[in-house]
């Protein structure tokens, strides 16, 4: 059994957090609907979002010293019931999504009311936190069932919250449609993996599964149970040739969603496919698997030159960030590729870097878009004079997109290549650094563009609303931040990496 | 007055860091801005020498800044090499802000604000590429060095200027991120620590063949050195406006990367350790092939900045190539020619602006005879080229000694030879400009029958930097026993 947890009889609200953390936006999307008032819609999806960031604050700091907590939903004891489990690794992606959602929240308020229609506003408001709740829950949960359950959940809402980028450009129709068709596959091979693993094992809890797959490794259905979930998942993370969802959605959703799934949903996918790699899978059957390592390093090596590239070639920024997203991804899998406490510590830290670094240079693109109708370079000519702090905090994310030493992007590649050196992988080394030269041409175009372009006749600059441009500013300097201040995300991505390489055995 | 090491060492970044502040500011005052940053420049000079006086040539306790990961610090302490090169660029700074103010002013140059503000972050980036204790604070500042210098290559802001600038930062962008990191996390894995060592922290342990690749990687990643094949970058930034090719391209910038390869050579892998391995021999011959090829391009030039641009990538390889010799008097002769190469290549420069902002000429051919209309210009330029071809009484011929002394102390014959020839070489692509214009005339040029020296601000530093190529002349001992301690062998 994976865990005999004594059952208390008297618990404390302390106790409860893990729940809380999911229940407080879970109740407040229905509350907006209820309550059905715009004024209202804002301030309780804020609340939640903030409370939920508190609570992922707690919870982070209780499980830190690489403790796990195992809550029983309901009193119900697994492997029958249920069970939320919170470790660093999972505590750290709470805190990302729940930190990017409360910051992008007040971005929204000022950025929807002037993209959307009144009429949609206040259901907008509900379904954010529904795509909340759900990637929550993925991170959360400890039960392989329970983890589609909130994957559809964020999906659907997901599915919705892109079209609603309908109202400026049809495109977002189609866009919201491919990502339907395309998500769906993935959830489907998804679900079609863990009922495999069901079949194989009769539970659906993850340490449990853990445990009794453990002599199952050369059986057929567990094999296949692990491709499905691979493939499903990878299309959640957009892995390179399963992205083509990503760049149409990326560009045709409202700004504000855009900057929160870019920072949030792909990283949650990578993180489920973490927990069920070295989790549920365990190290020991990655190393009777050989050809992972035949799968994963090409696919991150190919995302990180081909995605990189197509980025170079973009006209619209909007879609150039997104192809840039996908070649990122390829350093995340390329640290996982390498199967170390290093690798994954890399893969872990470049999560949350991104994250951040993602979510200002979306912000900010919402902030152009507003001022001046497009996201394509030659509408951006010359912003550097016109938005100057706008243009600035692009500059500072965009550094630290390349990663320049002395920002967080700068960690995450340090990270990496070391961790590919420590295994005596040098050519891989060089392909890292040599793409990451790709993403100085890309990020240049932007600011060529923006600083030594003349600016387009005629063109109306508006003021930009505080709200929007205060949280850009922290994302901003939380790139420069995190480049200097590495206590919380070092020691978070390090107990992170230590608790998944132990396998099962880092779930207890 | 003595004041903490560590505090002076902070403020001497903070003056120029508050010159950023104050020219972005006051961006539309603009004699107290560029009071302001004057003063800072003053200011900064003092604190400098201030440590100087306290500290001398001994290599002060590293204090940490910030720790970003184990291993990873923040660090500064004062050695003698990074102290003269602060000095360098401090003292330096005072003469080029005075002849910016009249070159942007005299030429009617927009954007004077960003353009101040960004030469003074270039400064603030200098101070602490002197005074970083470790390879990892130095990249820091390397990096912030190409970053801050970008707007001003591409000031004018014309697809001449904007294909400049994107030469330039690709080459240095390019080798910084692709070589010399992966260098340093090589680095960084094999030895554990980046703190810059007396007499190295390689020793041991790495050996072979990868002694030479890692060497390489820093000897090419090191991009703002200038080494061929990747030496396009200086000619291209070119674009900028003069102050900019005075003090960042014959100065800051070109000296932060071979100050880089002295502390690479010196703290990183040890002389010793070069010397032994052998590692270096084909460093010294590609710099020999980097002084004698540019100079060879030098001559093909008209255009005065790119025969100037072409005279410091060979200028530079002298520096890589005292590493390179891996004996003491070569790091010496390098380490000095650091001073007097760039004392001498400001003057050079100056002039090049000073005759532009008088007669908007750029090409040598058009020249002819203008020395008799600028005679301080043109004998300033005289003794400016005199040092870098190495004559005495000026400062560049000790430099130039110590070199020949390195290359037969490590008994490489060719070497000398190669050194010879290229002062030969020096000779004839710097004096002809002086020569034409002092000695032929040119009647049928009536523009330049006209033409005068410009104002005192433009005329006034050049003469001032060629005096001290006089005076380095008589003090050459002095900076060779200030740097003695970083080759002694204790």
């Amino acid at each position: 059994m994976a865990s005999e947890t004594v059952h208390h009889t008297a618990m404390t609200l302390s106790e409860h957090l893990p729940i809380l953390e999911i229940l407080v936006p879970f109740v407040a999307a229905p509350l907006i609907v209820f309550i059905g008032r715009r004024d209202l819609a804002w301030p309780i999806a804020f609340i939640a979002s903030a409370a939920s960031f508190v609570i992922a604050g707690m919870l982070l700091s209780q499980v830190i010293d690489g403790s796990v907590i195992s809550y029983q939903l309901g009193g119900w004891a697994p492997p029958l019931g249920i069970e939320y489990r919170v470790d660093t690794a999972n505590a750290f992606v709470l805190l990302l999504v729940s930190g990017i959602s409360t910051l992008v929240l007040p971005y929204a308020k000022a950025s929807v009311a002037r993209e959307l229609p009144e009429s949609a506003q206040t259901l907008f408001y509900a379904l954010f936190l529904l795509c909340f709740t759900g990637l929550l829950g993925v991170t959360i949960t400890g039960d392989a069932f329970n983890v589609f359950v909130f994957l559809e959940i964020s999906s659907l809402s997901t599915y919705v919250l892109i079209a609603q980028g309908a109202h400026r450009d049809k495109r977002a129709l189609t866009a919201s449609y491919n990502y339907l068709i395309m998500g769906t596959i993935g959830a489907t091979f998804f679900v079609i993996g863990v009922g495999f693993l069901y079949m194989a094992t009769g539970t659906l809890n993850m340490a449990d599964l853990a445990d009794r797959i453990e002599n199952q490794y050369d059986s057929r259905t567990v094999r296949a149970a692990f491709a499905f979930i691979m493939v499903g998942m990878g299309l959640k993370v957009a892995i390179f040739p399963l992205h083509l969802w990503l760049p149409n959605a990326y560009t045709y959703a409202p700004s504000a969603i855009t900057s929160f799934l870019a920072a949030t949903a792909t990283k949650v996918a990578i993180y489920v496919m973490l927990r069920f790699l070295f989790s549920v899978f365990q190290p020991g059957f990655l190393a009777e698997v050989p050809t992972l390592d035949l799968i994963l390093y090409p696919f991150a090596i190919l995302a990180m030159f081909a995605a990189s590239y197509t980025a170079i070639l973009q006209r619209d920024l909007k879609r150039m960030l997104a192809y840039s997203s996908i070649g990122q991804v390829g350093y995340m899998l390329l640290g996982i590729a390498l199967l170390s406490e290093s690798g994954l510590m890399a893969t872990m830290i470049h999560l949350f870097n991104h994250g951040i670094t993602k979510a200002a240079l979306f912000m900010g693109v919402g902030v152009y878009v507003l001022n001046g109708g497009g996201s394509f370079y030659h509408n951006l000519r010359g912003r550097g004079k016109t938005m100057p702090w706008t243009s600035a905090a692009m500059v500072v994310a965009g550094l630290s997109l390349i990663g320049v030493p002395g920002t967080a992007g700068f960690l995450s590649k340090w990270l990496l290549v070391e961790a590919t050196l420590e295994q005596g992988l040098w050519p891989i080394a060089l392909l890292i650094v040599a793409s990451s030269l790709l993403a100085v041409i890309y990020v240049w175009k932007l600011i060529e563009t923006l600083y030594l372009a003349q600016p387009a006749e005629g063109l109306q600059d508006q003021n930009v609303p505080l709200m929007m441009m205060i949280p850009l500013w922290v994302m901003a300097l939380a790139c420069i931040y995190f480049g200097f201040d590495t206590d919380i995300t070092l020691s978070a991505a390090r107990s992170a990496a230590e608790g998944l390489l132990a396998g099962s055995a880092g779930m207890r | 007055m003595a004041m903490e090491t560590s505090f002076a060492i902070l403020l001497s970044m903070l003056l120029p860091g508050a010159a950023v502040l104050s020219n972005m500011l006051l961006r539309n005052s603009p004699d107290l801005r560029d009071g302001l940053t004057l003063g800072a420049a003053i200011a900064t000079f003092m604190v400098v020498l201030n440590i100087l006086a306290n500290v001398g040539n001994t290599t002060t306790e590293t204090f940490t800044f910030l720790t970003v990961m184990p291993g990873l610090e923040l660090a500064f302490n004062v050695e003698p090499l990074g102290l003269m090169f602060a000095l360098l660029a401090s003292g330096l700074w005072i003469v080029t802000h005075l002849y910016g103010l009249g070159y942007m002013r005299g030429n009617n140059e927009d954007n004077h604000a960003r353009f101040f503000a960004c030469f003074s972050f270039a400064i603030f980036s200098v101070m602490g590429i002197a005074f970083a204790a470790n390879m990892f604070t130095l990249f820091l500042f390397y990096e912030a060095l190409t970053l801050s210098t970008y707007p001003l290559v591409a000031h004018k802001g014309n697809m001449a200027a904007i294909k400049g600038a994107r030469t330039y930062l690709g080459i240095l962008i390019g080798t910084s991120i692709g070589l010399q990191l992966v260098a340093i996390i090589w680095t960084y894995a094999v030895a554990g620590t980046l703190d810059f060592a007396k007499g190295g922290i390689l020793q041991g342990l790495i050996a072979g063949p990868s002694v030479a690749i890692l060497l390489a990687l820093y000897a090419f990643g090191i991009g703002k050195a200038a080494l061929m094949p990747f030496h396009r970058w200086l000619p291209a930034a070119m674009v900028a406006p003069t102050p900019v090719s005075a003090l960042l391209h014959a100065v800051a910038v070109v000296k932060a990367g071979v100050f880089t390869m002295l502390k690479v050579g010196i703290y990183i892998f040890g002389i010793e350790f070069l010397a032994e391995s052998g590692a270096s021999t084909w460093l010294m011959w590609l710099a020999a092939f980097s002084i004698l090829a540019a100079s060879v391009i030098a001559m093909t030039k008209d255009n005065l900045k790119a025969r100037l641009a072409y005279s410091t990538i060979s200028q530079l390889s002298y520096i890589t190539l005292g590493v390179a010799l891996a004996s003491s008097m070569g790091i010496l002769g390098g380490g000095l020619h650091v001073v007097m190469h760039a004392m001498g290549k400001i003057t050079l420069f100056m002039c090049a602006g000073s005759i532009y902002v008088a007669t908007h000429r750029t090409e040598i051919s058009q020249m002819t005879g203008l020395g008799r209309r600028m005679p301080i210009t043109f004998i300033a330029f005289l003794i400016g080229a005199l040092s870098i071809i190495g004559l005495p009484p000026l400062g560049g011929s000790w430099s130039k000694w110590l070199l020949m002394v390195g290359a037969v102390d490590a008994e490489h014959l060719f070497i000398l030879g190669v050194l010879l020839v290229s002062s030969l070489l020096n000779v004839a692509y710097l004096l002809p400009l002086v020569a034409k214009g002092f000695f032929l005339s040119n009647d049928t040029d009536a523009e330049l029958a006209q033409s005068a020296e410009a104002s005192p601000l433009v005329w006034g530093p050049p003469a001032a930097t060629a005096f001290g190529c006089v005076v380095l002349f008589f003090y050459a001992g002095h900076i060779q026993d200030f740097l003695m301690p970083i080759v002694a062998t204790n």
